[in-house]
């Protein structure tokens, strides 16, 4: 009941007239960014949280906004997605499959209706899952030292390498990259400079804003130059937007079981929106899939990533706001969102910063409703925005992200580092190294070597440190797990084929 | 009037027209606090410019600016760089600052000199922090378990080694007669960090800044063993003891004071440390200073430049003594 109470002051704080505007304005620009093909959560929080800052929003009403952006997003990347098989951002791929296909059917309209209230049933499924769990999770993360810290580390690393995408070697060269643009800087113990070449601006390290905003930002410019305009694509008519009770219950196993799904993968360090996707198209396919209708305009199969990845945005909260883990690239940002301001995400924030904790949580009940209501009259809005030139497009973006980071820093330095690290990002990107990974080893990596060092000056440089204690030998257990999970789904596969 | 003594008087008039002219005014007074928004210095450039505000000494109005870096490396790189002659400038540093400049981590070639120190204007003390439950009750009791059993237990504070933070501990170590590399020596990332560690019990002794720790005290989780102070701090800290009474011989200030760039001419100096001097001495300032919890420590001009001389000489002698620096 506590909970309960907790809630209701949340709500208190998230229906300041301020707030519900900026829930509204978040769920706006998240759609668009999330509707926008090359633009997604990441980009959109990295984007407009310097904005944020030095407009001198407090810190619960940034927060309220670039979560706004991120759960919008998920929500927005579905249209590009149905109408030109262009998946708005990274969790929106699989979306692609079934709902491409029942566009081209003349059923875009139901595509867009029904993948909105599959959203909408992963969103607040998660949100309801994040209000429990998460203080629960709070009340042991005190028990999380540096060694069980380290551990989960381990954890998430494996997670990120066992599950990321389809080249899992890309993935753990873009950790090795975002672990080397970490430990620039002072080191945490010693005091010692590291790789900053007397350079008085890098003392600190990269500023995280900067890396970001070059990374998701200018990279992502410099491709949507080289880009044909989305304008170029041929808009399907757009019928009826609603979905029937009947297509509703069709799908409602589907929505509840990927929408868990979405949640759990959300939960899990390191992972994201797209891997939470595929798991659950997999999983639907290979339960629902009997006349083989999947890849060729199933609701099902449209319904079961919606889901999850709006699922997995609320999931990937949790271990943010509770342990100041990142469960996703995007939470990574708005993690740096919380450093930015001075708040130390971790164990202590449910209890000294209830307000802004549980202001946020209120504030993704009503965004989740808002955006339901937003995206059913918008619709045809949203797709007009899709036609928006590039030369008008590429320009704002950058602008708003240089004056981001200039009104941040206060230095032309990191508006060349940015631009640095942009190029870098660019050219990652061009040989399909996925950037997710880059930024988690980036701020995983710090946490990561910040831990083990205190673990060691704990133990007196003992190893068996990481041995001792139930939540390390849980993070052991769990880390092996995640490690044979590729291994066991294959055998399964090919069980499963062999039976057929 | 005759002639000659109207001749006088505008010339007298000419004269002190003319030298109100030439003596220096800032027209755009500036605070530079070396870091983000919110944090120490932030607070250190409100206290002035609001009491200066409030008071009217200075007429217009000081606007805060920030630049984050290296603890104040980047600022004093800048200022020294770039801006050495900028009158309307004063930039906020601590002792922390100090102990960076006296191991040589704002430049190996800059020293306290490379600027003008204006004034200190405020001051925390360090705090000796334990969980309420530990089995220490009084300084001397966690002073002879560190001897006895020097890797009995970890400490652990906000700052990397060779830090203000660190320091604190390391003051600890050698009351206890053990080198401050032989303690288990934890550093986290700012003292709320250190401060959730000792509450999961993952170290054992927090060396804090009491006043920075003064919204935990009412909560009944912790107990100060002692406050780092030359005398009894007054208000709510007034029933905890100090290291001195309890026969330790540590003091440690986190004083808070600023500076200026090398070459703004001594009359522009001047001109500050009188506006500063005026400033202490009102009631508006006092004020300020208590809201923002700093206790009195005022040092200005001339002396604060020695001041600073004898901080950097003392820090650079600690640092060596804990192998800090060669």
């Amino acid at each position: 009941m506590e909970v309960l109470t907790s809630l209701m002051s949340g709500f208190a704080v998230a229906t300041t007239p301020l707030h519900l505007f900026l829930i509204v304005l978040g769920c706006l620009l998240g759609t668009l960014f999330g509707a926008l093909p090359g633009l997604g959560p990441i980009n959109g929080v990295a984007i407009l949280l310097p904005i944020c800052y030095t407009l001198g929003l407090p810190v619960e009403s940034s927060l309220i906004m670039l979560a706004g952006i991120y759960y919008g997003a998920e929500f927005g990347g579905r249209i590009s997605s149905i109408l030109l098989n262009v998946p708005g951002d990274a969790g929106a791929v699989f979306t692609c499959l079934d709902g491409y296909p029942m566009a081209q059917k003349g059923l875009a309209g139901p595509a867009l209706a029904l993948s909105g209230v599959a959203s909408f049933i992963g969103g607040t499924i998660a949100i309801v899952g994040l209000t429990f769990f998460a203080p629960m999770l709070a009340s042991v993360a005190i028990f999380f030292g540096p060694s069980e810290y380290f551990v989960l580390m381990i954890f998430a690393f494996a997670t990120i390498s066992a599950l990321m995408g389809s080249n899992p070697a890309k993935s753990l060269i873009g950790v090795a990259v975002g672990l080397a643009v970490g430990v620039v800087g002072v080191d945490s113990t010693t005091g010692v400079l590291r790789f900053t070449f007397g350079e008085a601006e890098l003392f600190d390290g990269f500023e995280f804003l900067i890396v970001i905003v070059g990374f998701f930002a200018v990279s992502e410019i410099m491709l949507m130059l080289e880009h044909h305009s989305s304008a170029d694509f041929e808009m399907p008519k757009i019928t009826r937007v609603y979905v029937t009770v009947k297509e509703l219950l069709y799908c409602k196993w589907t929505m509840v079981r990927s929408s868990i799904i979405g949640f759990v993968v959300g939960v899990l360090p390191g992972t994201g929106a797209s891997i939470a996707s595929a798991v659950s198209y997999t999983i639907a396919q290979k339960i629902s899939d009997k006349e083989g209708t999947f890849g060729k305009g199933d609701m099902r199969g449209l319904a079961a990533p919606e889901s999850a990845n709006n699922a997995c945005a609320g999931g990937a909260l949790i271990p943010m706001l509770t342990l100041g883990v990142p469960g996703s690239g995007t939470t990574a940002v708005l993690l740096g969102a919380l450093m930015l301001y001075n708040i130390n995400p971790g164990p202590m924030l449910f209890v000294e910063q209830p307000l802004l904790v549980w202001g946020l949580i209120a504030s993704m009940y009503i965004g989740n409703v808002a955006l339901l209501v937003i995206n059913f009259p918008m619709v045809r809005v949203f797709t007009k925005i899709l036609q928006v030139p590039y030369w008008l497009l590429v320009p704002s973006v950058i602008v708003l992200a240089f004056v981001g980071v200039y009104s941040v820093n206060m230095s032309t330095f990191a508006l060349l580092l940015s631009i640095i690290l942009g190029v870098l990002g660019y050219f990652l990107r061009k040989l399909h190294y996925p950037m997710a990974p880059v930024i988690l080893g980036f701020v995983l990596g710090r946490i990561m070597e910040d831990n083990l060092r205190r673990a060691f000056a704990m133990s007196g440089g003992e190893v068996n440190i990481f041995f001792q204690g139930t939540i390390n030998w849980i993070l052991w257990g769990l880390t092996i797990f995640i490690l044979f999970v590729p291994i066991i789904s294959k055998m399964v596969a090919k069980r499963y084929a062999l039976a057929k | 009037m005759s002639k000659a003594l109207r001749l006088v008087t505008s010339m007298a008039a000419i004269v002190a027209l003319s030298s109100a002219l030439n003596a220096f005014e800032v027209s755009k007074p500036v605070c530079l606090a070396p870091a983000k928004p919110g944090g120490g210095f932030d607070l250190s450039c409100r206290l002035v410019s609001n009491s200066l505000g409030a008071t009217k000494i200075i007429e217009k109005p000081m606007i805060v600016n920030f630049m984050p870096g290296g603890v104040g490396a980047v600022a004093y790189n800048h200022v020294i760089g770039q801006r050495s002659n900028d009158a309307e400038m004063i930039v906020a540093a601590s002792t922390g600052s100090v102990l960076n400049i006296a191991q040589g981590k704002f430049g190996a070639n800059y020293t306290v000199d490379s600027v003008k120190w204006l004034a200190a204007l405020g001051t925390d003390y360090g705090a000796i922090i334990v969980k309420a439950d530990a089995k220490w009750n009084t300084l001397a009791e966690l002073v002879a378990d560190l001897k006895a059993n020097p890797k009995g237990f970890a400490l652990g504070s906000g700052g990397s080694i060779g830090s203000q933070d660190w320091m604190k501990a390391a003051i600890i170590a050698k009351l206890a007669g053990i080198n401050p590399k032989d303690m288990k020596y934890v550093a986290f990332e700012g003292g709320g960090e250190a401060l959730t560690a000792l509450l999961g019990n993952h170290i054992q002794v927090y060396p804090g800044d009491i006043a920075e720790f003064s919204g935990q005290l009412s909560s009944g989780k912790y107990k100060v063993l002692a406050i780092l102070s030359e005398e009894r701090l007054p208000g709510q800290m007034a029933n905890i003891p100090t290291a001195k009474e309890q026969g330790f011989d540590a003091v440690w200030t986190i004083w808070r004071g600023f500076y200026v760039g090398p070459n703004v001419t001594d009359e522009q100096y001047n001109y500050w440390v009188e506006k500063i001097q005026k400033l202490v001495k009102t009631p508006e300032f006092e004020k300020e200073r208590e809201l923002r919890g700093l206790y009195p420590f005022t040092v200005i001009g001339k002396d604060y430049q020695k001041f600073m001389q004898e901080e950097e000489k003392k820090f650079k002698a600690l640092a060596q003594e804990a192998g800090l620096t060669k």
